[in-house]
């Protein structure tokens, strides 16, 4: 069975249909790149997965579990993670809370009124784990505010993976991050694989085909090709929408 | 630390007062510390939770009206008629924070507002109590048969004692996890629920025990004045609350309070100088917001930091 498994979903913005029909699927475990230029309907088609948006038409299965009108919040109780195109970490937080709020929300009475969540040592854990996982150990005390931006970009994925959910859904991870800490946070992702199903939209090709298993094309609100990252690469549909334009 | 110096000035208060011949600003004091409880019941949803209520009014009004219809059909005692006060406003700040927790900024300001408006023609066309004229309550509220708050000192020390316990319980809240959700509400809302949390019932419960302390609050009100009048639910209230809230700083829970306390008395002080005070407490508001972002509380604390180094 799927992890996620997306059935002809349409979705229009008055005479522009930003998805026109789009069907794909994230195995166990499988890294699947979603790729496409700008204005094809990425950032559409995520906000719909992830609940942000609801679709016209269509289905989205999570773990076989039809949830293409549930809240966000149910998505991500079904075992949905995301990160943000633009960083959405809470800045007046320090990174530790910042990972122990996304780990509270899988923890016991989530919203317990009583004792003190600074010192709660089942939240505190799960961020350190967390944060060692993307490689912030020691950066537990600062602020999200202080943090670099790319250190910023991990702290987002220590977050999303507090939760230990069943797939991660990647919002341009390295978007403005430099080269060094894009090798760092595809190594950190590279890590990752198999432990965790990721549907990862990037428009860094060298980290698309040095961790996708299977890569999706986008062009206009449809999905041109699918396929294993060196036939995408060899397709001359692609090449000619989209690869073509920028070698 | 702070904190126990602050209650011990408080319940200092009244002695000193009556010792320098001015036993009447116990009273001032009194009220002022039962607004000091509903402003920081409102900065829990206003600051902490970022969701900024235009009818807090009507909470505390309906916390006064459950001891005004109470005390109507002859039940006096506090055990009763507190507990019936915060249910009622804890009840009707869910009722409507399911719908207007819908919205944000602007709508829920609006939707806020218009609740506020109801509750207040609702009690203007109760004519069984007063309607437009409020009611009088010929004695306060007893606690087992007792008149507990029977003058001017019980009645002062049963508000420093509420306003106590709801500052203790709102911090403790505060720090708790379910605090640290509605931080997370405020500053992303979005990316809670991407975590996984229904922000929406978090905040609803937030809202509902906000409008339950604001009952507590109308409760002694009504006590205080021994009248129980429409007025309490203006809308004029609500934005005076909004003033404590931010002139103190909203974003503490003290600040709020002490915001509460500056207001009445300014309030009191300014009104024996001219009858056009309302335009000195205009310009004082005016001050802060341009030049002290934080609140009166705000810089303060800063002002003290910087002395101490």
């Amino acid at each position: 069975m799927s992890v996620l498994a997306v059935e002809g979903l349409r979705k229009r913005f008055g005479a522009l249909a930003a998805t026109d029909g789009v069907s794909l699927t994230v195995a166990p475990g499988e890294v699947h790149a979603l790729i496409g230029p700008n204005g094809a309907g990425k950032t559409t088609l995520i906000a719909q997965i992830a609940g942000a948006l609801t679709p016209d038409a269509g289905a989205i299965r999570l773990m076989g579990r039809d949830v293409t009108r549930a809240p966000a919040h149910a998505r991500a109780r079904a075992g949905l993670a995301r990160t943000f195109q633009i960083s959405a970490t809470f800045l007046d937080m320090t990174a530790r809370e910042n990972a122990a709020l996304a780990a509270q929300a899988f923890a016991r009475r989530p919203l317990n009124p009583f004792g003190a969540v600074a010192r709660d040592r089942a939240l505190n854990a799960a961020a350190e784990a967390a944060l060692a996982q993307v490689g912030l150990a020691g950066r537990g005390d600062m602020r999200a505010r202080a943090l670099s931006h790319g250190e910023r970009r991990a702290l987002e994925l220590a977050m999303a993976l507090a939760g230990r959910p069943r797939l991660l859904l990647l919002d341009e991870p390295m978007a403005g991050v430099g080269r060094s800490e894009t090798h760092r946070l595809t190594e950190t992702l590279q890590a990752l694989r198999g432990t965790v199903a990721m549907l990862l939209v990037e428009h860094d090709m060298g980290a698309v085909f040095a961790l996708a298993d299977r890569v999706s094309v986008l062009v206009a609100g449809r999905v041109i090709a699918t396929g294993a990252p060196e036939a995408i690469r060899a397709d001359p549909a692609v090449r000619a929408a989209y690869l073509g334009e920028d070698g | 630390m702070r904190a126990a110096a602050v209650l011990l000035a408080l319940a200092a208060a009244p002695p000193v007062l009556e010792g320098l011949d001015a036993g009447f600003w116990v009273v001032t004091l009194s009220r002022a510390l039962i607004f000091a409880i509903a402003a920081m019941a409102l900065q829990f949803v206003l600051g902490r939770g970022g969701l900024v209520c235009f009818g807090f009014a009507a909470f505390m009004g309906i916390g006064a009206y459950a001891v005004g219809v109470a005390y109507a059909n002859g039940v006096e005692d506090a055990l009763v008629a507190f507990p019936l006060a915060m249910l009622a406003a804890g009840g009707f700040a869910a009722l409507t924070g399911l719908a207007a927790l819908r919205t944000r900024g602007v709508h829920f300001i609006m939707i806020t507002l218009a609740f506020g408006q109801m509750a207040y023609f609702a009690v203007t066309a109760l004519s069984a109590y007063g309607g437009d004229d409020g009611m009088t309550l010929w004695t306060r509220s007893t606690l087992g048969g007792f008149g507990w708050i029977e003058g001017r000192w019980p009645l002062y020390y049963a508000c420093l004692g509420a306003a106590a316990a709801t500052w203790a319980l709102l911090r403790a809240l505060g720090a708790s996890r379910f605090g640290r959700v509605i931080d997370g509400a405020r500053q992303n809302p979005g990316r809670m629920a991407a975590l996984g949390f229904d922000v929406r019932r978090a905040q609803l419960a937030a809202y509902a025990l906000s409008g339950a302390l604001g009952g507590l609050a109308g409760a002694l009100l009504a006590n205080h004045a021994e009248y129980v009048s429409p007025a309490y639910m203006s809308w004029h209230r609500s934005g005076e609350l909004i003033v404590m809230v931010v002139l103190g700083g909203a974003a503490s829970l003290g600040g709020a309070g002490f915001g509460a306390l500056v207001v009445v008395a300014l309030e009191e002080v300014l009104a024996g100088w001219t009858q056009h005070w309302r335009i000195a407490m205009g310009l004082i508001v005016l001050a802060v917001a341009l030049f002290a972002r934080d609140g009166l509380a705000g810089t303060l604390t800063g002002a003290l930091a910087r002395l101490r180094r």
